[in-house]
């Protein structure tokens, strides 16, 4: 293994993020803190408690996914697209590394980012609400989960993409819209049976619910299918990345 | 002298069908500057990212000291630096951050030590802390230099690497390349000047429509491809060129005040000293004699011309 290149990839990543921390972090915070405000504080004093939970506590586990889901796709996507962008991916092909430490660097990186900025929303959400986190570990296990396979699934779309506006165009028309819908503000419990049924088409529904059960113990599915659908992407990404290196798909004419 | 890059019947053809490549064989000795000339579109970056596994080789072979190039990759990757055409950069790092970053990607140890050597050579020492984006073109192409460089590679391609450099600059580089030979690294280098090519190499390649039509020492292609030409300058003009000197074939030219001779270099006998004493006896005064020899240019563009 060429450890030290996947090093210099992640480090150069990081310090990308590093100078843009103000956009990087502020906006998501600031964006996530309004949700809180308006849902959590205000609309939510108003609306009874789910499944025993207050209303504002039951959205953060929502909001924190749609934000993992977002910033992992989009900083994944542009990570990998902007070098390919501007040319200086052939240092990266033309290096003595395997295709592994190039998506652990590029990755891994992408997903740290959202991790971290996952851990301050949760900080900013328990100034607003009451957080109560009652297994802390699967809480950590899907949050870091759900970063890995979300920032793979992002490096595809940064291969995929020949233009910035298709580096978009999945986060914001697929996930944020699936995430909306797929129990951030609502339990599914509440829907008409039939749009119960449908909702349950919603991957995210899945990622959603695990998430929550890690802070209440509630949840619309049983956990370890959540699980499973998160392995079973997750799995499904790594193929798809596999096969993009072994045809040098987008990347070697 | 070891063979440290071999390439074997290599062809390319690219998703649109174009062969840029037609089966090229080459071997490319340790130590050498081997200058790569063709014309636009000829296939010469094709060749050279081939080789550093940056296009896909629809068939043939490439070795590096040995090495598989594809199997056994980072063996042969190791030992590369490659300066691609493109002036890709990442524009809103710094010069040292990305100059110390390519040293990473390769597996060695940070040594600043190095890097600053490095940056020195290539006058770029004072812009290390300045971003890329802030640097003209020629300092970019020097910014690639040094990255090609960061992780001391036995190999350095540079794919035009004078192209949009000014002439004393050239001249530095030229410089740094012959350092670099002189550390025992192997260059290959692509270039449309061709007087840097009879400056600079050792052995020259010419491509044309992805064949490789010649390789040859510097030296011998000259004396092998060359002409040489001796142009006598007479007193008073001739109608024609008298029948006593018919045997050798020369030129008068249009105001018939010159005799032009070509021979052969190679020849034991270039027929000079017959030809001197057959224009004295024709009753010829010489007023002026110059002789001129083909350049690199000249064998270059004959050379293309009978490809075509
Ligand atoms: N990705 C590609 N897809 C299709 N054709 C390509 C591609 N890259 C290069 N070609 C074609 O292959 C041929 C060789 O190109 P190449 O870049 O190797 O030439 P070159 O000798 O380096 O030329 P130049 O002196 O202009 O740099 C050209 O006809 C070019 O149009
Ligand atoms: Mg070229």
């Amino acid at each position: 293994m060429n450890l030290a290149a996947t090093r210099a990839i992640y480090l150069f990543e990081m310090a990308r993020w590093g100078r843009t921390l103000l956009q990087s972090i502020v906006a998501p915070v600031l964006s996530t803190s309004l949700y809180f405000i308006i849902f959590g504080a205000a609309i939510g004093s108003r609306v009874p408690e789910i499944d025993g939970v207050s209303y504002g506590a039951f959205i953060v586990p929502g909001l924190m996914m749609l934000l993992l889901l977002t910033e992992s796709t989009s900083n994944a996507a542009f990570g990998i697209y902007f070098p390919r962008f501007t040319g200086t991916i052939y240092e990266i092909l033309s290096a003595p590394i395997s295709p592994l430490e190039i998506v652990i660097g590029y990755v891994g990186a992408a997903a740290t980012k959202s991790i971290i900025l996952g851990l301050i929303i949760l900080a900013t959400a328990s100034f607003f609400v009451p957080v109560r986190i009652a297994h802390p570990v699967w809480m950590l296990a899907f949050l870091v989960l759900t970063a890995l396979t979300f920032s793979l699934f992002g490096f595809i779309i940064g291969i995929w993409a020949d233009g910035f506006e298709k580096l978009q165009v999945i986060p914001m028309l697929v996930l944020t819209p699936l995430t909306f819908l797929g129990g951030t503000f609502y339990s599914l419990n509440m829907l008409p049976p039939f749009w119960q049924n449908v909702a349950l088409m919603n991957p995210i529904v899945y990622l959603i619910s695990g998430f929550r059960w890690s802070f209440y113990e509630v949840s619309e599915v049983d956990v370890r299918i959540s699980l499973a659908m998160t392995l079973g992407f997750l799995g499904l990404c790594l193929v798809v990345v596999w096969w993009m290196f072994r045809t040098g798909y987008r990347l070697k004419p | 002298m070891t063979t440290i890059i071999s390439v074997s019947n290599l062809a390319k053809t690219y998703a649109s069908g174009f062969q840029a490549l037609k089966g090229v064989s080459l071997d490319i000795r340790e130590g050498e500057i081997l200058a790569l000339l063709g014309p636009n579109g000829a296939g010469k970056t094709t060749l050279i990212n081939t080789i550093c596994g940056l296009v896909t080789p629809s068939s043939g072979t490439v070795t590096v000291a040995g090495h598989d190039h594809l199997r056994d990759y980072r063996a042969a990757r190791e030992l590369i630096g490659l300066v691609p055409q493109e002036l890709s950069t990442d524009m809103f790092e710094t010069v040292w951050a990305t100059v110390s970053f390519s040293r990473g990607l390769h597996g060695k140890k940070a040594n600043p030590a190095f890097i600053e050597t490095v940056l020195r050579q290539l006058s770029l020492w004072d812009k290390k802390d300045s971003k890329i984006m802030t640097l003209s073109g020629g300092m970019k192409r020097r910014v690639l230099i040094a990255k090609a460089l960061a992780h001391e590679p036995r190999i350095l391609f540079l794919d035009e690497p004078t192209a949009g450099v000014d002439v004393e600059l050239r001249r530095g580089m030229w410089q740094v390349v012959r350092q670099m030979r002189d550390n025992g690294v192997t260059v290959i280098l692509t270039t449309h000047y061709i007087e840097e090519a009879e400056e600079m190499a050792d052995r020259i390649g010419v491509i044309t429509n992805g064949e490789i039509i010649v390789v040859e020492e510097k030296a011998e292609l000259m004396r092998k491809l060359g002409k040489k030409q001796l142009m006598l300058r007479l007193g008073a003009a001739l109608a024609a060129i008298p029948d006593a000197l018919g045997t050798y074939k020369l030129e008068l030219d249009a105001d018939g005040r010159a005799l032009t001779y070509s021979y052969d270099t190679r020849a034991d006998r270039t027929g000079i000293t017959t030809l001197l004493n057959a224009v004295r006896d024709a009753g010829l005064q010489v007023t002026d004699i110059e002789t001129r020899q083909s350049s690199l240019e000249d064998i270059f563009v004959d050379l293309v011309r009978q490809s075509q």
